[in-house]
């Protein structure tokens, strides 16, 4: 028998240094980091965004476990990444919507996003955010229709059209209101950056309040969690690229300064949560710069062009396309080879 | 009877065992652009039918007429000639079906399918056999075609066959009736396909593998 507490023998085998970074560990500093945007969001959003939450989570996990092989069911559900994306998922969605979509919603993201391709680290695309995609195509007047954000007033009161049976259509209780984006594109009207900042607009459910995803954000580039070039590639080339646009157009027109371009739809949540997903973006220093630049111009774009008002869902997509690509083409060279 | 079960072997293995669909994935173009209700699939899969038997029938008759040189462009004449044939008849008897075919009826001139069973098939066998074969990959092709605008009508819709399903309030799946759709659906169709096949292997190789260890058993 080896006797491990004798300093002066360690018989260990090779690797002898282990990182403490284990995928479980790093999925728990991502449920940490979106603590408090989350908490933010049930503030307010009120119990119907809780709801949506559950049934988006409850729709990945259970997806999961069914496409799951019996044998390796405990360990491949044991990081908790399934319901991590069903939580990414359902932060993206409207708190209006009705419930059974969230649950397919998380369902799609989980089976076409993850299992089909092979189970976690094989995907080409953020199973989250091919799940919006997914919804958006699919049910796109119901992922369209925002409902204003609430105080703790109404905290318990569900929206009747999250209680719509399945397959059926969600009756809307209150007016709908645009987003501040929608208020930018349609209307030409800015919101004040303090509601930008505090998450007093309505929007998504997790996209509301910057100065809560910013804490995530800065916890999870604390811990290492996340790679930093790519924030920084995607927030210099948003904001340069849209004060460029502010200056050459005028600031009178439907041009959005820099800051409200940062702070506005779900740049932040897209930059922090779902961009850089390790697994769909660039391994080499390089192609993370890259891949962040792209995002950073393509949001930019559509917002500005599109026909949509927010672009970061396609913005990310393309480029968890083309990562592929930018890998390959940013592999550092050998040392000592000359090409 | 033996020629008989062999002709009936050829028509039941277009069905199901080399489905021009879900195996050999041929005509894809008509399967994805067509399905997006059940009663254009339909007409698109009696039309294929009725233009496959027919130029199954007339390219194994005349297999040795044909110069080996020229084939290819002798099947596709055929194949038009049925192919003009169902055009004219859907706009005579079907006219809201055919406008909404549309270009689809003639592209059934380069359905690769329908090629296909000529250069293989009906090219090298006599005209029972390639009749047969040609019902069968045609019925394949039908069923395919009917799972798959049946899916997307009912989700996309809310109906079947033009019929309401679930009264005024469905919420309809808007990219089950856009181009989308339709390669979503084809792809879980064939998934689920290879997953059936995949079990029903497994499973015939554990009852062989039972039989044996019984009759191993058995010698003891």
């Amino acid at each position: 028998m080896m006797n491990n507490k004798d300093p002066k023998l360690l018989l260990q085998s090779a690797p002898l240094l282990r990182q403490e970074l284990t995928t479980p560990a790093a999925m728990k500093d991502v449920w940490i980091a979106l603590l408090p945007a989350t908490a933010a969001a049930l503030w307010f959003f009120g119990l119907g965004a809780l709801l949506i939450l559950i049934t988006s989570i409850a729709g990945a996990v259970l997806t999961e476990w069914v496409f799951t092989d019996k044998d390796k069911r405990r360990f491949a559900m044991s990081d908790t990444s399934a319901g991590l994306t069903g939580l990414l998922l359902g932060l993206t969605l409207p708190p209006g919507l009705p419930l059974w979509m969230a649950f397919l919603g998380g369902s799609v993201s989980i089976g076409l996003g993850k299992v089909i391709w092979g189970g976690l680290g094989s995907n080409l695309f953020n199973p989250a955010l091919l799940g919006r995609a997914f919804l958006l195509g699919t049910f796109p007047i119901a992922m369209t229709t925002w409902g204003a954000a609430g105080g703790p007033g109404d905290f318990f009161q569900i929206h009747s059209s999250n209680l719509a049976w399945p397959f059926m259509q969600g009756q809307y209780d209150a007016l709908s209101t645009a987003t501040p984006l929608g208020l930018m594109k349609f209307e030409h009207e800015t919101t004040a950056l303090s509601s930008l900042f505090l998450g007093n607009t309505a929007g998504s459910i997790g996209e509301t309040s910057s100065l809560l995803l910013l804490f995530g954000g800065v916890f999870l580039l604390f811990r290492r969690g996340i790679e930093w070039r790519i924030p920084a590639a995607i927030f210099l080339t948003a904001s340069l690229f849209s004060l460029a646009m502010l200056l050459i157009n005028g600031a009178d027109s439907n041009y959005p300064s820099p800051l409200f371009t940062l702070f506005s739809g779900g740049l932040l949540l897209g930059t922090f949560f779902m961009a850089t997903d390790p697994v769909t973006s660039p391994l080499t220093p390089k192609g993370c710069w890259i891949f962040g630049i792209g995002i950073g111009f393509l949001v930019v774009l559509i917002r500005l062009y599109g026909g949509l008002p927010e672009g970061m869902l396609y913005a990310i997509l393309l480029m968890n396309a083309a990562t592929p690509l930018i890998d390959r083409y940013t592999q550092p060279k050998i040392f000592g080879r000359k090409s | 009877m033996a020629t008989d079960s062999s002709a009936y072997e050829e028509m039941i293995k277009g069905l199901w065992r080399d489905n021009p669909v879900f195996v050999q994935v041929l005509g894809m173009c008509p399967m994805l652009a067509v399905t997006n209700s059940a009663i254009n699939a339909v007409v698109m899969g009696l039309a294929t039918f009725f233009v496959l038997v027919g130029s199954s029938f007339l390219v194994s008759s005349f297999k040795q007429w044909i110069p080996k040189q020229v084939r290819i462009s002798l099947y596709i004449i055929i194949i038009a000639t049925f192919v003009t044939v169902v055009d004219y008849s859907l706009l005579a008897l079907l006219p809201a079906i055919h406008k909404e075919l549309g270009a689809f009826i003639p592209l059934i001139v380069a359905n690769c399918m329908i090629l296909g069973r000529q250069e293989a098939f009906a090219s090298k066998h006599n005209v029972k056999y390639a009749v047969m074969d040609a019902v069968g990959m045609s019925g394949g092709f039908m069923i395919a075609l009917f799972a798959l605008g049946s899916v997307r009508e009912i989700l996309g819709v809310g109906a079947f066959f033009g019929i309401d399903l679930f009264g005024t309030n469905f919420e309809s799946w808007v990219i089950m009736i856009l181009p989308p759709g339709g390669f979503l659906t084809l792809g879980l169709l064939l998934l689920f396909f290879n997953w059936f096949t995949e079990r029903r292997r497994e499973f015939l190789l554990k009852v062989a593998e039972s039989d044996r260890m019984a009759y191993v058993d058995g010698d003891k």
